[in-house]
Protein backbone atom coordinates (compact mmCIF):
# COMPACT_ATOMS: atom_id res chain seq x y z
CA UNK A 1 0.00 0.00 0.00
CA UNK A 2 1.34 3.54 -1.09
CA UNK A 3 -1.21 5.85 0.07
CA UNK A 4 -1.23 6.64 3.59
CA UNK A 5 -4.27 4.64 5.72
CA UNK A 6 -7.78 5.81 6.76
CA UNK A 7 -7.55 3.73 9.68
CA UNK A 8 -4.50 2.22 11.86
CA UNK A 9 -6.06 -0.67 13.97
CA UNK A 10 -3.76 -1.85 15.97
CA UNK A 11 -3.48 -5.66 17.27
CA UNK A 12 -5.04 -8.48 14.82
CA UNK A 13 -6.72 -10.97 17.35
CA UNK A 14 -10.22 -11.90 16.45
CA UNK A 15 -11.43 -8.25 17.13
CA UNK A 16 -8.95 -6.71 15.21
CA UNK A 17 -9.22 -8.87 12.29
CA UNK A 18 -13.10 -8.34 12.16
CA UNK A 19 -12.47 -4.66 12.41
CA UNK A 20 -9.66 -4.60 9.56
CA UNK A 21 -12.11 -6.84 7.23
CA UNK A 22 -15.02 -4.63 7.75
CA UNK A 23 -13.13 -1.91 7.19
CA UNK A 24 -11.62 -2.71 3.85
CA UNK A 25 -15.28 -3.72 2.90
CA UNK A 26 -16.40 -0.25 3.38
CA UNK A 27 -14.01 0.48 0.84
CA UNK A 28 -10.72 2.03 3.73
CA UNK A 29 -7.27 2.08 3.21
CA UNK A 30 -6.04 0.12 6.33
CA UNK A 31 -3.09 -0.66 8.37
CA UNK A 32 -3.11 -3.60 10.37
CA UNK A 33 -0.35 -4.19 13.14
CA UNK A 34 0.22 -6.69 15.17
CA UNK A 35 3.37 -8.24 16.85
CA UNK A 36 2.97 -11.77 16.29
CA UNK A 37 3.93 -13.42 13.47
CA UNK A 38 1.05 -14.29 12.23
CA UNK A 39 -2.72 -12.65 12.45
CA UNK A 40 -5.29 -14.59 14.43
CA UNK A 41 -4.06 -13.12 17.81
CA UNK A 42 -4.72 -15.33 21.39
CA UNK A 43 -7.41 -17.17 20.46
CA UNK A 44 -6.36 -18.23 17.08
CA UNK A 45 -2.58 -18.32 17.43
CA UNK A 46 -0.92 -20.31 14.81
CA UNK A 47 2.68 -21.09 14.08
CA UNK A 48 3.74 -19.17 11.34
CA UNK A 49 2.30 -19.66 7.73
CA UNK A 50 5.15 -21.53 6.22
CA UNK A 51 5.52 -23.98 9.01
CA UNK A 52 1.89 -25.16 9.60
CA UNK A 53 2.65 -28.34 7.85
CA UNK A 54 5.53 -28.99 10.60
CA UNK A 55 3.58 -28.34 13.45
CA UNK A 56 -0.13 -28.97 12.52
CA UNK A 57 -2.36 -26.98 14.96
CA UNK A 58 -6.08 -27.23 13.66
CA UNK A 59 -7.32 -29.72 15.83
CA UNK A 60 -6.53 -27.35 18.86
CA UNK A 61 -8.47 -24.89 17.33
CA UNK A 62 -12.19 -23.74 17.47
CA UNK A 63 -14.25 -21.38 14.84
CA UNK A 64 -11.90 -22.08 12.39
CA UNK A 65 -14.04 -20.77 9.38
CA UNK A 66 -14.22 -17.58 10.41
CA UNK A 67 -10.48 -17.92 10.81
CA UNK A 68 -9.88 -18.92 7.05
CA UNK A 69 -12.85 -16.32 5.73
CA UNK A 70 -11.56 -13.27 7.44
CA UNK A 71 -7.72 -14.18 6.59
CA UNK A 72 -9.15 -14.65 3.16
CA UNK A 73 -10.71 -10.99 3.44
CA UNK A 74 -7.58 -9.84 4.62
CA UNK A 75 -5.27 -11.53 1.69
CA UNK A 76 -7.75 -10.10 -0.87
CA UNK A 77 -7.66 -6.49 0.90
CA UNK A 78 -3.83 -6.90 0.86
CA UNK A 79 -3.97 -7.49 -3.14
CA UNK A 80 -6.27 -4.94 -4.01
CA UNK A 81 -3.69 -2.65 -2.41
CA UNK A 82 -5.97 -1.47 0.56
CA UNK A 83 -4.34 -3.33 3.39
CA UNK A 84 -0.82 -2.86 4.49
CA UNK A 85 -0.48 -5.77 7.07
CA UNK A 86 2.83 -5.19 9.77
CA UNK A 87 3.30 -8.47 11.50
CA UNK A 88 6.57 -8.69 13.79
CA UNK A 89 5.36 -4.95 14.28
CA UNK A 90 5.59 -3.97 18.04
CA UNK A 91 3.87 -0.53 18.97
CA UNK A 92 5.43 1.03 21.65
CA UNK A 93 3.52 4.71 21.53
CA UNK A 94 0.74 5.94 19.93
CA UNK A 95 0.18 9.92 19.76
CA UNK A 96 -1.91 12.58 18.28
CA UNK A 97 -0.08 14.59 15.36
CA UNK A 98 -1.52 16.98 12.92
CA UNK A 99 -5.26 16.17 13.99
CA UNK A 100 -5.11 12.45 13.40
CA UNK A 101 -3.07 10.06 14.90
CA UNK A 102 1.05 8.69 15.00
CA UNK A 103 1.88 4.94 15.47
CA UNK A 104 5.42 4.17 16.42
CA UNK A 105 6.22 0.64 15.90
CA UNK A 106 9.34 -1.37 15.94
CA UNK A 107 9.91 -4.11 12.94
CA UNK A 108 11.30 -6.83 14.42
CA UNK A 109 10.81 -9.64 11.69
CA UNK A 110 14.39 -10.32 11.53
CA UNK A 111 15.36 -10.34 15.50
CA UNK A 112 17.81 -9.40 17.18
CA UNK A 113 17.53 -6.16 14.32
CA UNK A 114 15.02 -3.37 14.93
CA UNK A 115 13.87 -0.77 12.90
CA UNK A 116 11.44 2.12 13.91
CA UNK A 117 8.50 2.74 11.97
CA UNK A 118 5.69 5.20 11.97
CA UNK A 119 2.26 4.43 10.54
CA UNK A 120 -0.56 7.51 10.28
CA UNK A 121 -4.14 7.52 9.70
CA UNK A 122 -6.81 10.23 10.84
CA UNK A 123 -8.41 7.10 13.06
CA UNK A 124 -7.00 4.70 15.01
CA UNK A 125 -8.64 1.38 16.69
CA UNK A 126 -7.00 -0.43 19.95
CA UNK A 127 -7.53 -3.76 19.98
CA UNK A 128 -4.54 -5.16 21.94
CA UNK A 129 -6.33 -7.93 23.93
CA UNK A 130 -5.20 -9.28 27.16
CA UNK A 131 -3.09 -10.93 29.18
CA UNK A 132 -3.64 -13.44 32.58
CA UNK A 133 -4.30 -12.33 35.76
CA UNK A 134 -1.91 -13.98 38.39
CA UNK A 135 -1.91 -14.29 42.34
CA UNK A 136 1.12 -15.03 43.58
CA UNK A 137 1.22 -18.55 45.98
CA UNK A 138 4.14 -19.75 47.07
CA UNK A 139 6.86 -21.31 44.55
CA UNK A 140 4.83 -19.56 41.40
CA UNK A 141 8.47 -18.67 40.74
CA UNK A 142 9.61 -22.05 40.45
CA UNK A 143 10.47 -23.06 36.64
CA UNK A 144 7.82 -24.85 34.94
CA UNK A 145 5.13 -22.90 36.83
CA UNK A 146 3.70 -20.76 33.93
CA UNK A 147 0.49 -18.88 33.30
CA UNK A 148 -2.09 -20.94 31.55
CA UNK A 149 -2.23 -18.66 28.56
CA UNK A 150 1.47 -19.48 28.54
CA UNK A 151 0.70 -23.32 28.05
CA UNK A 152 -1.63 -22.72 25.49
CA UNK A 153 0.67 -20.43 23.77
CA UNK A 154 3.26 -22.87 23.67
CA UNK A 155 0.49 -25.50 22.28
CA UNK A 156 -0.99 -23.41 19.74
CA UNK A 157 2.17 -21.69 18.18
CA UNK A 158 4.76 -23.82 18.51
CA UNK A 159 2.84 -27.29 19.28
CA UNK A 160 5.04 -27.90 22.49
CA UNK A 161 3.40 -29.53 25.42
CA UNK A 162 5.10 -28.17 27.97
CA UNK A 163 4.76 -30.72 30.99
CA UNK A 164 3.78 -34.56 31.12
CA UNK A 165 2.01 -34.30 34.73
CA UNK A 166 0.10 -31.07 34.79
CA UNK A 167 -2.10 -29.04 37.14
CA UNK A 168 -4.02 -26.26 36.06
CA UNK A 169 -5.44 -23.46 39.09
CA UNK A 170 -6.98 -20.79 39.27
CA UNK A 171 -10.71 -19.31 37.81
CA UNK A 172 -12.70 -19.04 35.16
CA UNK A 173 -13.90 -21.30 31.81
CA UNK A 174 -10.25 -20.65 30.27
CA UNK A 175 -9.05 -23.13 32.06
CA UNK A 176 -11.50 -25.42 30.23
CA UNK A 177 -10.12 -25.53 27.04
CA UNK A 178 -6.16 -25.47 27.94
CA UNK A 179 -6.95 -28.46 29.81
CA UNK A 180 -8.41 -30.26 26.85
CA UNK A 181 -5.99 -29.36 24.29
CA UNK A 182 -3.00 -30.53 26.61
CA UNK A 183 -4.98 -33.97 27.32
CA UNK A 184 -5.55 -34.30 23.72
CA UNK A 185 -2.03 -33.98 23.29
CA UNK A 186 -1.00 -36.23 25.57
CA UNK A 187 -0.12 -34.78 28.65
CA UNK A 188 -1.94 -36.24 31.71
CA UNK A 189 -3.80 -33.08 33.56
CA UNK A 190 -3.83 -34.70 37.26
CA UNK A 191 -6.02 -31.47 38.50
CA UNK A 192 -8.34 -28.62 37.24
CA UNK A 193 -8.60 -26.77 40.34
CA UNK A 194 -11.27 -23.89 40.01
CA UNK A 195 -11.71 -21.96 42.71
CA UNK A 196 -15.12 -20.86 42.13
CA UNK A 197 -18.05 -22.72 43.62
CA UNK A 198 -20.73 -24.35 40.61
CA UNK A 199 -23.63 -22.80 41.99
CA UNK A 200 -22.09 -19.37 41.90
CA UNK A 201 -23.90 -19.85 37.92
CA UNK A 202 -27.67 -19.89 39.41
CA UNK A 203 -27.37 -16.63 40.59
CA UNK A 204 -27.36 -15.18 37.12
CA UNK A 205 -29.36 -17.17 35.00
CA UNK A 206 -30.35 -14.95 32.72
CA UNK A 207 -27.49 -14.42 30.81
CA UNK A 208 -26.96 -17.76 30.62
CA UNK A 209 -30.17 -18.47 29.01
CA UNK A 210 -29.53 -15.49 26.39
CA UNK A 211 -26.39 -17.31 25.60
CA UNK A 212 -27.24 -21.07 24.48
CA UNK A 213 -24.39 -20.91 21.99
CA UNK A 214 -22.33 -21.11 25.57
CA UNK A 215 -24.13 -23.76 26.79
CA UNK A 216 -22.76 -25.96 24.16
CA UNK A 217 -19.48 -24.77 24.00
CA UNK A 218 -19.30 -25.62 28.22
CA UNK A 219 -21.02 -28.93 27.12
CA UNK A 220 -18.18 -29.54 24.49
CA UNK A 221 -15.34 -29.03 27.03
CA UNK A 222 -16.65 -31.29 29.73
CA UNK A 223 -17.32 -33.87 27.35
CA UNK A 224 -13.85 -33.41 26.14
CA UNK A 225 -12.77 -33.54 29.19
CA UNK A 226 -14.66 -36.80 30.37
CA UNK A 227 -13.10 -38.56 27.70
CA UNK A 228 -9.51 -38.29 28.92
CA UNK A 229 -11.52 -38.65 32.47
CA UNK A 230 -9.79 -35.15 33.72
CA UNK A 231 -11.96 -33.88 36.89
CA UNK A 232 -12.26 -30.09 37.27
CA UNK A 233 -12.16 -29.52 41.44
CA UNK A 234 -14.39 -26.69 42.39
CA UNK A 235 -13.94 -24.95 45.16
CA UNK A 236 -9.89 -26.27 45.15
CA UNK A 237 -6.80 -24.01 44.56
CA UNK A 238 -3.07 -24.30 44.40
CA UNK A 239 -1.75 -23.02 46.83
CA UNK A 240 2.20 -23.82 46.71
CA UNK A 241 4.30 -24.81 43.96
CA UNK A 242 7.27 -26.86 45.50
CA UNK A 243 10.72 -28.12 44.00
CA UNK A 244 14.04 -26.68 43.79
CA UNK A 245 14.99 -25.80 40.88
CA UNK A 246 11.91 -26.47 38.93
CA UNK A 247 8.34 -27.59 40.45
CA UNK A 248 7.88 -31.36 41.24
CA UNK A 249 4.74 -30.99 43.23
CA UNK A 250 2.18 -28.78 44.03
CA UNK A 251 -0.31 -28.59 46.97
CA UNK A 252 -3.99 -28.50 46.64
CA UNK A 253 -6.43 -27.23 49.53
CA UNK A 254 -10.31 -27.35 49.38
CA UNK A 255 -11.26 -23.52 49.81
CA UNK A 256 -13.60 -22.27 52.19
CA UNK A 257 -16.40 -20.03 51.52
CA UNK A 258 -13.98 -16.39 51.32
CA UNK A 259 -11.58 -18.53 49.17
CA UNK A 260 -9.13 -19.40 52.27
CA UNK A 261 -8.00 -23.18 52.47
CA UNK A 262 -9.74 -25.35 54.49
CA UNK A 263 -7.28 -26.23 57.71
CA UNK A 264 -6.77 -30.03 56.99
CA UNK A 265 -7.72 -30.40 53.29
CA UNK A 266 -3.96 -29.81 51.98
CA UNK A 267 -3.13 -32.86 49.68
CA UNK A 268 0.30 -32.81 47.47
CA UNK A 269 0.31 -34.32 43.53
CA UNK A 270 3.76 -34.81 41.89
CA UNK A 271 3.65 -32.71 38.64
CA UNK A 272 6.02 -30.90 35.89
CA UNK A 273 4.10 -28.53 34.75
CA UNK A 274 1.40 -25.85 36.10
CA UNK A 275 -0.28 -23.39 34.65
CA UNK A 276 -2.39 -20.63 36.96
CA UNK A 277 -4.71 -18.22 35.76
CA UNK A 278 -7.48 -15.45 37.46
CA UNK A 279 -9.24 -14.26 34.28
CA UNK A 280 -7.36 -11.45 32.52
CA UNK A 281 -6.22 -7.82 32.42
CA UNK A 282 -6.89 -5.64 29.47
CA UNK A 283 -4.52 -4.08 28.12
CA UNK A 284 -4.54 -0.37 28.03
CA UNK A 285 -0.88 0.36 27.31
CA UNK A 286 -1.45 2.83 24.67
CA UNK A 287 -4.61 4.03 25.30
CA UNK A 288 -4.02 5.25 28.71
CA UNK A 289 -1.99 7.91 27.51
CA UNK A 290 -4.43 9.74 25.92
CA UNK A 291 -6.58 10.04 28.97
CA UNK A 292 -9.61 8.31 27.58
CA UNK A 293 -12.28 7.73 30.46
CA UNK A 294 -12.23 4.51 31.99
CA UNK A 295 -14.97 2.49 34.01
CA UNK A 296 -14.76 -1.18 36.11
CA UNK A 297 -15.78 -4.31 34.63
CA UNK A 298 -17.44 -6.48 37.12
CA UNK A 299 -13.69 -9.05 37.24
CA UNK A 300 -12.23 -6.00 39.19
CA UNK A 301 -10.41 -4.74 36.12
CA UNK A 302 -10.11 -1.09 34.84
CA UNK A 303 -10.95 -0.78 30.97
CA UNK A 304 -11.55 1.61 28.26
CA UNK A 305 -15.19 3.39 28.41
CA UNK A 306 -17.17 3.08 24.80
CA UNK A 307 -20.27 4.49 23.60
CA UNK A 308 -22.58 1.39 21.95
CA UNK A 309 -20.37 2.23 18.28
CA UNK A 310 -17.50 1.27 20.23
CA UNK A 311 -16.01 4.86 20.71
CA UNK A 312 -13.71 5.80 23.13
CA UNK A 313 -14.27 9.50 24.69
CA UNK A 314 -10.99 10.59 22.14
CA UNK A 315 -12.44 11.31 19.09
CA UNK A 316 -11.04 9.33 16.23
CA UNK A 317 -9.75 6.73 19.17
CA UNK A 318 -11.73 3.22 18.80
CA UNK A 319 -11.65 0.13 20.90
CA UNK A 320 -13.19 -3.01 20.35
CA UNK A 321 -12.44 -6.57 22.09
CA UNK A 322 -10.63 -6.92 25.58
CA UNK A 323 -9.98 -3.35 26.15
CA UNK A 324 -13.30 -2.81 26.39
CA UNK A 325 -13.12 -5.32 28.89
CA UNK A 326 -12.69 -9.28 28.73
CA UNK A 327 -15.54 -11.56 27.33
CA UNK A 328 -14.21 -13.83 25.32
CA UNK A 329 -13.26 -14.22 21.06
CA UNK A 330 -17.18 -14.36 19.96
CA UNK A 331 -17.42 -10.86 21.90
CA UNK A 332 -14.29 -9.27 20.47
CA UNK A 333 -14.93 -10.43 16.26
CA UNK A 334 -18.49 -8.59 17.12
CA UNK A 335 -17.17 -5.41 18.80
CA UNK A 336 -14.47 -5.54 15.78
CA UNK A 337 -17.53 -5.09 13.22
CA UNK A 338 -19.31 -2.76 15.00
CA UNK A 339 -15.79 -0.32 16.02
CA UNK A 340 -15.15 -0.51 12.10
CA UNK A 341 -18.89 0.45 11.45
CA UNK A 342 -18.66 3.35 13.77
CA UNK A 343 -15.43 4.23 11.61
CA UNK A 344 -17.08 4.12 8.58
CA UNK A 345 -19.82 6.39 9.74
CA UNK A 346 -17.80 8.68 11.07
CA UNK A 347 -15.65 8.81 7.72
CA UNK A 348 -18.65 9.50 5.74
CA UNK A 349 -18.07 6.40 4.13
CA UNK A 350 -21.74 3.89 3.81
CA UNK A 351 -22.45 1.09 6.38
CA UNK A 352 -21.19 -2.38 5.25
CA UNK A 353 -23.80 -4.72 7.19
CA UNK A 354 -26.72 -1.97 6.81
CA UNK A 355 -29.00 -0.92 9.26
CA UNK A 356 -30.87 -4.38 10.09
CA UNK A 357 -27.52 -6.21 10.55
CA UNK A 358 -25.48 -3.86 12.60
CA UNK A 359 -28.81 -3.49 14.82
CA UNK A 360 -28.46 -7.38 14.85
CA UNK A 361 -24.22 -7.19 15.91
CA UNK A 362 -24.87 -4.93 18.42
CA UNK A 363 -27.52 -6.74 20.20
CA UNK A 364 -25.30 -9.80 20.13
CA UNK A 365 -22.58 -7.16 21.52
CA UNK A 366 -24.72 -6.56 24.86
CA UNK A 367 -25.81 -10.04 25.18
CA UNK A 368 -22.35 -11.06 25.52
CA UNK A 369 -21.20 -8.27 27.69
CA UNK A 370 -24.01 -9.06 29.72
CA UNK A 371 -23.12 -12.37 29.68
CA UNK A 372 -19.52 -11.58 30.48
CA UNK A 373 -20.64 -9.59 33.49
CA UNK A 374 -22.05 -13.08 34.56
CA UNK A 375 -18.82 -14.64 34.31
CA UNK A 376 -16.90 -12.65 35.92
CA UNK A 377 -19.48 -12.26 39.27
CA UNK A 378 -19.47 -16.28 39.49
CA UNK A 379 -15.57 -16.37 38.64
CA UNK A 380 -14.31 -13.86 41.35
CA UNK A 381 -11.23 -13.13 42.57
CA UNK A 382 -11.21 -15.30 45.48
CA UNK A 383 -11.17 -12.42 49.03
CA UNK A 384 -8.95 -14.40 51.01
CA UNK A 385 -6.55 -15.60 48.21
CA UNK A 386 -3.81 -13.58 50.28
CA UNK A 387 -4.06 -15.90 53.07
CA UNK A 388 -2.11 -18.47 51.31
CA UNK A 389 1.29 -16.20 50.97
CA UNK A 390 3.93 -16.12 53.58
CA UNK A 391 5.90 -13.73 54.39
CA UNK A 392 8.64 -15.00 52.10
CA UNK A 393 6.77 -15.43 48.76
CA UNK A 394 7.84 -13.47 45.37
CA UNK A 395 5.07 -10.60 44.44
CA UNK A 396 7.26 -9.23 42.12
CA UNK A 397 8.87 -11.36 39.93
CA UNK A 398 11.19 -9.18 38.83
CA UNK A 399 12.58 -6.87 41.35
CA UNK A 400 12.28 -10.03 43.47
CA UNK A 401 9.99 -7.78 46.02
CA UNK A 402 8.09 -10.02 48.86
CA UNK A 403 4.75 -10.45 50.32
CA UNK A 404 5.98 -9.23 53.36
CA UNK A 405 7.61 -6.34 51.79
CA UNK A 406 4.61 -5.45 50.52
CA UNK A 407 2.32 -5.52 53.92
CA UNK A 408 5.37 -3.40 55.17
CA UNK A 409 4.82 -0.71 53.32
CA UNK A 410 1.17 -0.66 54.11
CA UNK A 411 1.48 -1.40 57.69
CA UNK A 412 4.03 0.68 58.41
CA UNK A 413 4.35 2.93 55.29
CA UNK A 414 1.10 3.35 54.89
CA UNK A 415 1.12 2.75 51.12
CA UNK A 416 -2.70 3.05 49.78
CA UNK A 417 -1.80 2.01 46.27
CA UNK A 418 0.20 -0.02 44.00
CA UNK A 419 2.10 3.05 42.75
CA UNK A 420 3.08 4.01 46.35
CA UNK A 421 4.37 0.14 47.21
CA UNK A 422 6.32 0.96 43.80
CA UNK A 423 7.77 3.66 45.01
CA UNK A 424 8.48 2.32 48.51
CA UNK A 425 9.90 -1.30 47.32
CA UNK A 426 10.52 -1.27 43.96
CA UNK A 427 7.47 -3.60 42.95
CA UNK A 428 6.16 -3.27 39.25
CA UNK A 429 9.84 -1.35 38.51
CA UNK A 430 11.19 -3.68 36.60
CA UNK A 431 10.95 -5.53 33.38
CA UNK A 432 7.29 -5.90 33.01
CA UNK A 433 6.84 -3.14 34.48
CA UNK A 434 4.04 -4.07 36.94
CA UNK A 435 2.56 -6.43 34.57
CA UNK A 436 2.53 -9.59 36.39
CA UNK A 437 2.35 -8.11 39.72
CA UNK A 438 0.03 -5.26 39.79
CA UNK A 439 -3.22 -6.40 40.07
CA UNK A 440 -1.79 -8.35 43.21
CA UNK A 441 0.31 -5.37 44.86
CA UNK A 442 -3.39 -3.32 44.29
CA UNK A 443 -4.80 -5.91 46.05
CA UNK A 444 -2.53 -6.23 49.02
CA UNK A 445 -2.61 -2.33 49.28
CA UNK A 446 -5.63 -0.96 48.12
CA UNK A 447 -7.86 -4.04 48.74
CA UNK A 448 -10.94 -2.81 46.82
CA UNK A 449 -11.67 -1.15 43.87
CA UNK A 450 -10.77 -1.65 40.21
CA UNK A 451 -6.93 -2.24 39.37
CA UNK A 452 -5.95 0.83 36.89
CA UNK A 453 -2.18 -0.26 35.35
CA UNK A 454 0.12 2.13 35.55
CA UNK A 455 0.47 4.55 32.33
CA UNK A 456 3.52 2.81 30.86
CA UNK A 457 6.12 5.09 29.22
CA UNK A 458 6.81 2.47 26.12
CA UNK A 459 4.50 -0.69 25.77
CA UNK A 460 7.58 -2.42 24.75
CA UNK A 461 11.24 -1.82 25.36
CA UNK A 462 13.40 -1.01 22.52
CA UNK A 463 16.72 -0.99 21.97
CA UNK A 464 19.00 2.40 22.36
CA UNK A 465 19.96 1.99 18.79
CA UNK A 466 16.03 2.21 17.81
CA UNK A 467 15.55 5.11 19.92
CA UNK A 468 18.93 7.02 19.09
CA UNK A 469 17.12 6.28 15.58
CA UNK A 470 14.12 8.23 16.45
CA UNK A 471 16.00 11.16 17.24
CA UNK A 472 18.65 11.55 15.09
CA UNK A 473 16.74 10.76 11.82
CA UNK A 474 13.46 12.52 11.41
CA UNK A 475 13.29 10.91 8.12
CA UNK A 476 11.97 7.97 9.88
CA UNK A 477 8.31 9.78 11.11
CA UNK A 478 7.31 10.63 7.87
CA UNK A 479 7.70 6.72 6.85
CA UNK A 480 3.86 6.56 6.44
CA UNK A 481 3.69 2.98 5.87
CA UNK A 482 5.64 2.12 1.99
CA UNK A 483 9.35 1.89 3.23
CA UNK A 484 10.78 0.57 6.46
CA UNK A 485 13.85 2.78 7.47
CA UNK A 486 16.71 0.75 8.93
CA UNK A 487 18.83 1.34 11.78
CA UNK A 488 21.17 0.35 14.35
CA UNK B 1 14.57 -30.32 11.93
CA UNK B 2 17.23 -27.44 12.06
CA UNK B 3 19.62 -26.43 14.94
CA UNK B 4 20.44 -23.31 16.98
CA UNK B 5 22.97 -23.23 19.60
CA UNK B 6 22.30 -22.15 23.38
CA UNK B 7 25.40 -21.22 25.30
CA UNK B 8 27.47 -23.17 22.54
CA UNK B 9 25.17 -26.25 22.78
CA UNK B 10 22.92 -27.77 19.65
CA UNK B 11 18.89 -27.32 20.15
CA UNK B 12 17.15 -29.00 17.27
CA UNK B 13 13.66 -26.96 16.51
CA UNK B 14 11.23 -27.37 14.23
CA UNK B 15 11.16 -24.41 11.60
CA UNK B 16 8.63 -21.85 12.79
CA UNK B 17 8.47 -22.73 16.75
CA UNK B 18 9.92 -19.67 19.05
CA UNK B 19 13.12 -20.29 20.43
CA UNK B 20 10.91 -20.21 24.43
CA UNK B 21 9.01 -23.46 22.98
CA UNK B 22 12.36 -24.91 21.39
CA UNK B 23 14.08 -24.83 24.14
CA UNK B 24 10.68 -26.54 26.75
CA UNK B 25 10.46 -28.83 23.73
CA UNK B 26 14.05 -29.91 24.33
CA UNK B 27 13.12 -30.13 28.51
CA UNK B 28 14.99 -27.03 29.61
CA UNK B 29 12.53 -25.34 32.06
CA UNK B 30 15.05 -22.40 33.06
CA UNK B 31 17.94 -20.66 31.33
CA UNK B 32 18.31 -17.62 33.04
CA UNK B 33 19.02 -16.04 37.08
CA UNK B 34 17.76 -13.61 38.86
CA UNK B 35 19.74 -10.55 40.23
CA UNK B 36 18.97 -10.72 43.90
CA UNK B 37 17.24 -14.41 44.38
CA UNK B 38 19.89 -15.93 42.24
CA UNK B 39 16.68 -18.19 41.30
CA UNK B 40 16.47 -19.83 38.01
CA UNK B 41 13.44 -18.93 35.45
CA UNK B 42 12.70 -19.70 32.23
CA UNK B 43 9.60 -19.38 30.17
CA UNK B 44 6.20 -18.05 32.31
CA UNK B 45 3.72 -16.30 30.61
CA UNK B 46 4.73 -17.50 27.11
CA UNK B 47 3.59 -13.83 25.31
CA UNK B 48 5.79 -11.18 25.96
CA UNK B 49 4.68 -9.33 28.84
CA UNK B 50 6.34 -11.28 31.77
CA UNK B 51 10.50 -10.56 30.84
CA UNK B 52 11.18 -14.26 32.86
CA UNK B 53 12.35 -15.36 29.38
CA UNK B 54 14.96 -13.05 28.09
CA UNK B 55 18.32 -14.43 26.57
CA UNK B 56 20.86 -12.66 24.24
CA UNK B 57 20.00 -13.41 20.37
CA UNK B 58 23.76 -13.39 18.11
CA UNK B 59 25.33 -11.11 20.83
CA UNK B 60 22.03 -8.99 21.39
CA UNK B 61 20.70 -9.00 25.08
CA UNK B 62 17.15 -8.50 26.84
CA UNK B 63 15.65 -10.42 23.83
CA UNK B 64 12.34 -12.19 24.99
CA UNK B 65 12.78 -15.59 23.80
CA UNK B 66 9.02 -16.69 23.83
CA UNK B 67 8.86 -13.96 20.75
CA UNK B 68 12.00 -14.58 19.09
CA UNK B 69 11.24 -17.22 15.78
CA UNK B 70 14.52 -20.07 16.44
CA UNK B 71 16.23 -19.59 13.37
CA UNK B 72 18.94 -22.09 12.24
CA UNK B 73 22.62 -21.10 13.43
CA UNK B 74 21.23 -18.33 15.92
CA UNK B 75 22.98 -18.20 18.63
CA UNK B 76 21.45 -17.94 22.23
CA UNK B 77 23.26 -17.05 25.58
CA UNK B 78 21.67 -17.26 28.49
CA UNK B 79 22.55 -16.55 32.04
CA UNK B 80 21.81 -13.20 33.68
CA UNK B 81 20.41 -11.42 31.24
CA UNK B 82 18.31 -8.92 33.92
CA UNK B 83 20.23 -6.07 34.11
CA UNK B 84 21.96 -5.43 30.62
C1 LIG C 1 -2.06 -16.21 26.35
C2 LIG C 1 -3.54 -16.26 26.08
C3 LIG C 1 -4.08 -17.37 25.44
C4 LIG C 1 -5.45 -17.43 25.18
N1 LIG C 1 -5.94 -18.55 24.56
C5 LIG C 1 -7.28 -18.66 24.38
C6 LIG C 1 -7.84 -19.87 23.85
O1 LIG C 1 -7.11 -20.80 23.51
N2 LIG C 1 -9.19 -19.95 23.74
C7 LIG C 1 -10.00 -18.92 24.13
O2 LIG C 1 -11.22 -19.05 24.01
N3 LIG C 1 -9.51 -17.79 24.61
C8 LIG C 1 -8.17 -17.63 24.78
N4 LIG C 1 -7.66 -16.48 25.33
C9 LIG C 1 -8.58 -15.40 25.66
C10 LIG C 1 -8.49 -14.32 24.55
O3 LIG C 1 -8.10 -13.14 25.18
C11 LIG C 1 -9.76 -14.14 23.75
O4 LIG C 1 -10.34 -15.37 23.43
C12 LIG C 1 -9.58 -13.41 22.41
O5 LIG C 1 -8.38 -13.79 21.78
C13 LIG C 1 -9.65 -11.93 22.56
O6 LIG C 1 -9.59 -11.30 21.31
P1 LIG C 1 -9.02 -9.84 21.10
O7 LIG C 1 -9.03 -9.61 19.64
O8 LIG C 1 -9.71 -8.88 21.98
O9 LIG C 1 -7.52 -9.90 21.63
P2 LIG C 1 -6.27 -10.85 21.29
O10 LIG C 1 -6.67 -12.09 20.65
O11 LIG C 1 -5.48 -10.90 22.54
O12 LIG C 1 -5.48 -9.99 20.21
C14 LIG C 1 -4.72 -8.86 20.54
C15 LIG C 1 -3.57 -8.75 19.59
O13 LIG C 1 -2.93 -7.51 19.80
C16 LIG C 1 -1.55 -7.68 19.66
N5 LIG C 1 -0.89 -6.61 20.41
C17 LIG C 1 -1.07 -6.27 21.72
N6 LIG C 1 -0.30 -5.21 22.05
C18 LIG C 1 0.38 -4.88 20.92
C19 LIG C 1 1.34 -3.87 20.63
N7 LIG C 1 1.75 -2.98 21.55
N8 LIG C 1 1.85 -3.83 19.37
C20 LIG C 1 1.46 -4.70 18.42
N9 LIG C 1 0.54 -5.67 18.65
C21 LIG C 1 0.01 -5.76 19.88
C22 LIG C 1 -1.27 -9.05 20.21
O14 LIG C 1 -0.10 -9.59 19.63
C23 LIG C 1 -2.52 -9.83 19.79
O15 LIG C 1 -2.33 -10.53 18.59
C24 LIG C 1 -6.29 -16.37 25.58
C25 LIG C 1 -5.74 -15.25 26.21
C26 LIG C 1 -4.38 -15.18 26.46
C27 LIG C 1 -3.82 -13.97 27.14
S1 LIG D 1 7.64 -15.85 28.91
FE1 LIG D 1 6.82 -13.93 29.51
S2 LIG D 1 7.90 -12.61 28.19
FE2 LIG D 1 8.53 -14.53 27.48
Amino acid sequence: MTEPADLVVVGAGPAGMAAAVTALAGGLRVALVDSGTTVGGQFWRHPPEHARAAIPTDDLHHRLREHRALCGALSAGREAGRLDARLAHHVWSAVHEDGGFAVHAVDRRTPPRERTVVLRAPRLLVATGAYDRQLPFPGWDLPGVLTVGGLQALLKGGGVVAGSRVALGGTGPFLLPVAAALAARGAEVVAVCEAAHPGAWLRHPGALLRNPGKWAEGAGYAAALARHRVRVRPRTAIVAAEGDDRVTSVRIAALAADGSPRPGTERRAAVDAVGVGWGFVPQLDLLLPFGCRLTETADGNAVVAVDDGRRTSVPGLYAAGETCGVGGAALALAEGRLAAESVLADSGAASVLGPARRAGVRAAVARGRAFARALALAHPVPPAWSSWLTDETVVCRCEEVSAGTVRAARADDDARDHRQVKHLTRAGMGWCQGRMCGPAVHCLAAGEGAYTPAERLVATPLTLGALADLDDRPSAATDTGGTDKECS
Amino acid sequence: MSEFSVDGEPVRFVEGQTVAAALVATGRVAWRTTRTGRRPRGVFCGIGVCFDCLVAVDGVPGQRACLVPARAGMAVTTGEGDDD
